[in-house]
């Protein structure tokens, strides 16, 4: 740990601190940290001076940044340290040519072609439809049979694939392929005008709107050495809760769809509106779109608006306590998400799951607890109950969230309302970032982890940006659930998770 | 049971009785905006500077609803001189040029394929196509389904195969990696068969105009019969579009 930087969240540290080892002392460096409840943030690589260099960020209870230089290959941490690389090191080769040599799962992510030129890791031809190159994993036997879904699903989702290897109704393996989703986002943005990055990141996933958002506008606002007033502040923290509670609510609604119990998902698919027609009196986007800017919020949170908020929960936190007890008390209900999708603990640390799905298996990590940021060192912390990694667990950490998001919307709302200074709203202006400078955002989205990475140029122009939705963890943790479940419990499962395509597509 | 039926009677009916009574939504919601022609040239520049989709054309004095994102910064910085934003949130028109406007929007029923009306307007099957879409606009599609909008009482359902469907509506930028699956299920819906664009992503690309990965533009690769502007639109402007399209006369 001793080679590495400790940084702190949302503040720009000169490029030229960032450590910068050769690749035996990063991988060493690595191995150990994760070996010591440390898990990866972000590993990513980029170009500088016609080199290719990889850089981590990791946490355990601080965060710390550290960077090595490669060339065509390095030697695989997935293989020799730990499975919380995998997917990280499939990224970098994707999207820089360079091989993880003895990784032992080296297939394609999103499916493009590397921004180096150099010799495509996979061997594909990208005029060729995906997946190219690439036969899915089989298993063969007279008994097994194979299920293909999607890219297009029956419902009105995002698209993606899944393969399911079956033997009967048992689902012995899963593949996900995604890159349906890929819009080519982090090689957009550094070429963007100021005024489009905000636009850009509400679109990275849009039920993350104010969360991906977020973590730009504070990238930005560390670069450019901007100020957020407290009121400001406050109003992001209600827009980051309320897209919490909607899309929460949301998916108890869908689980409750999933096991046939239409009264709840009826209900809740009604109330969870009601939390976008908040984000609409916010900002006039039912998705929080346009409200967070750099440097603060583009509407401002009057008197009139955090009236209709008060009004508007004082009327529905009974309804969700009633609708939720009739979910959670039906055994019908009960026995379908019980001991379905089971991720043990010791799974769960070994892919670093996060968010909800790694707190339904024990992990207690909340980057709002652990990483603080805008006002909610100031706010209590949430803790779960159920953690046994079932759907049963990930349903009550969600109606846990939601209890607990009430009770900080009506805290900020009073701190709101005892500010005493004037708030004026603002809108994306070209400002200058910092030289040679390099920050890392963190935030708690509803689905678990958001991090952005920005590093910027002699000139102060964006040189690498680098996103990653907690859905890029996650996905790892639906195949995992379906091992030796019944394919029919797959849409259960997967709406416990319910990660986002385009947050990891980008 | 017994919580069911309290639940029940909690919840009461929600339905909206929209479109027989007229419903308003919060005036922070945008909706069709209205140009002044007569506002000075530098109010427009300055408006279009801002403007992060280049949605605004300083000469002819139009802003491009298909390419918008709503956001209002031009309203805010012009103040409101060169736009107002009217709330109305009856967006959807069934030609391109149509959605660059000054505001003043052509009747949707009466420019509706009248032909539709008669083979859709009782019963209108879609299947819906995320190409790229960001799941706002799925969201808010998926939206129409809950008891408060309770789509399917006016004969429109989503279905889940596109041979059952009389056609398909898209979201998305159309990322390369979804377009030949697009297709493919355009192909797969039989004759005759409606296209809808719903959000700024199908219609221009919306916030990833310029990106080398997408398409950008449904209308390139398939004919559009119906467009829903909006990032994303707002359920009550595809609901009005549907209803104005297949079956108003």
């Amino acid at each position: 740990m001793d080679k590495m930087l400790k940084i702190t969240n949302g503040q720009a540290v000169p490029r030229a601190s960032i450590p910068r080892v050769d690749f035996a002392e990063f991988s060493a460096a690595l191995t150990e940290f994760v070996a010591n409840d440390g898990f990866v943030v972000q590993m990513f690589a980029y170009q500088e001076a016609e080199k290719t260099l990889v850089l981590a960020v990791l946490r355990n209870t601080e965060l710390y940044v550290i960077s090595t230089e490669v060339r065509e290959s390095f030697p695989s941490l997935t293989a020799k340290a730990s499975e919380k690389f995998h997917l990280f090191e499939r990224e970098i080769a994707e999207q820089y040519g360079v091989r993880p040599e003895g990784h032992p799962w080296l297939k394609m992510v999103r499916y493009h072609a590397n921004a180096t030129g150099a010799d495509d890791v996979f061997g594909n031809d990208y005029s060729v439809d995906i997946p190219g190159n690439y036969e899915y994993f089989r298993v063969d036997g007279e008994a097994i049979h194979e299920v293909g879904v999607g890219p297009v699903h029956a419902g009105i989702i995002e698209p993606g694939h899944f393969r399911f290897q079956c033997a009967g109704e048992e689902v012995l393996h899963l593949e996900i392929q995604l890159g349906y989703q890929h819009r080519g986002v982090e090689q957009m943005l550094p070429s963007m005008p100021m005024k489009r990055m905000p636009i850009i990141c509400e679109a990275i996933a849009g039920d993350t709107a104010i969360g991906h958002n977020l973590c730009l506008c504070q990238a930005i606002e560390a670069l450019a050495g901007m100020q957020v007033l407290p009121g400001a502040s406050i109003t992001r923290c209600i827009a980051l809760e309320l897209e919490r509670l909607a899309n929460h609510i949301g998916d108890l609604g869908a689980l409750s769809g999933d096991v046939a119990f239409n009264p709840p998902a009826s209900y809740f698919g009604r109330i969870r509106g009601e939390f976008l027609n908040l984000l609409q009196v916010l900002c006039g986007n039912r998705f929080g779109k346009g409200l967070v800017r750099p440097g603060g919020v583009a509407h401002i949170m009057g008197q009139e608006q955090r009236q209709l908020l008060r009004d508007k929960l004082e009327e529905i936190t009974p309804e969700i306590e009633h609708v939720c007890d009739l979910l959670f008390t039906a055994h019908t209900v009960v026995a379908r998400f019980e001991h379905t999708g089971t991720v043990t603990k010791e799974m769960a640390t070994d892919l670093g799951l996060v968010g909800y799905a790694g707190r339904a298996c024990g992990l207690a990590y909340d980057a709002r607890i652990a990483f603080p940021t805008e006002c909610y060192q100031d706010l209590p912390a949430n803790a779960n109950k159920v953690t046994d990694g079932d759907v049963n667990s990930r349903a009550w950490v969600r109606r846990e969230e939601v209890m607990h998001s009430l009770g900080l919307i009506n805290l900020l709302l009073a701190k709101h309302e005892a500010l005493e200074e004037e708030e004026q709203a603002v809108q994306a202006r070209q400002v200058n970032l910092a030289a040679d400078a390099f920050v890392v955002t963190v935030n708690e989205g509803w689905r678990g982890e958001l991090s952005h990475a920005v590093l910027t140029d002699s000139e102060g122009k964006v040189d690498r940006y680098k996103i990653k939705d907690p859905s890029f963890h996650n996905w790892t943790g639906l195949a995992m659930s379906l091992r030796n479940q019944g394919i029919s419990d797959f849409p259960l499962c997967n709406k416990s998770y319910n990660l986002s395509y385009c947050g990891f597509d980008l | 049971m017994l919580k069911v039926i309290q639940n029940r009677i909690e919840q009461g009916c929600k339905t909206s009785s929209y479109p027989k009574e007229p419903i308003n939504l919060y005036h922070r919601y945008r909706g069709v905006p209205i140009v002044d022609p007569d506002c000075p040239t530098e109010i427009v520049q300055q408006c279009a500077d801002i403007c992060p989709q280049e949605a605004i054309d300083v000469e002819a004095k139009t802003i491009d609803i298909g390419k918008c994102t709503f956001c209002g910064h031009c309203e805010v910085d012009g103040e409101g001189k060169f736009v107002r934003f009217s709330e109305d949130f009856g967006l959807g028109a069934a030609n391109r040029e149509d959605l660059i406007t000054q505001g003043n929007l052509p009747d949707l029923a009466a420019h509706a394929k009248q032909e539709f009306k008669k083979l859709f307007g009782r019963s209108l099957q879609l299947r819906q196509v995320s190409a790229a879409g960001c799941n706002s606009c799925e969201a808010d599609t998926n939206v129409l389904n809950t008891p408060f909008f309770d789509l399917s009482r006016f004969g429109i359902d989503f279905v889940a195969s596109p041979r059952h469907a009389d056609g398909i509506h898209v979201t998305g930028p159309i990322s390369l990696n979804m377009k030949q699956a697009l297709l493919d299920t355009y192909d797969a819906v039989p004759s005759p068969k409606i296209v809808i664009a719903s959000g700024c992503c199908s219609i221009s690309g919306g916030p990833f105009y310029g990106s080398d990965a997408v398409v950008g533009d449904l209308n390139s690769i398939i004919p559009v019969d119906l467009y829903i502007p909006g990032c994303p639109p707002h359920p009550l402007t595809t609901l009005h579009a549907l209803l104005k399209f297949f079956k108003e006369n």
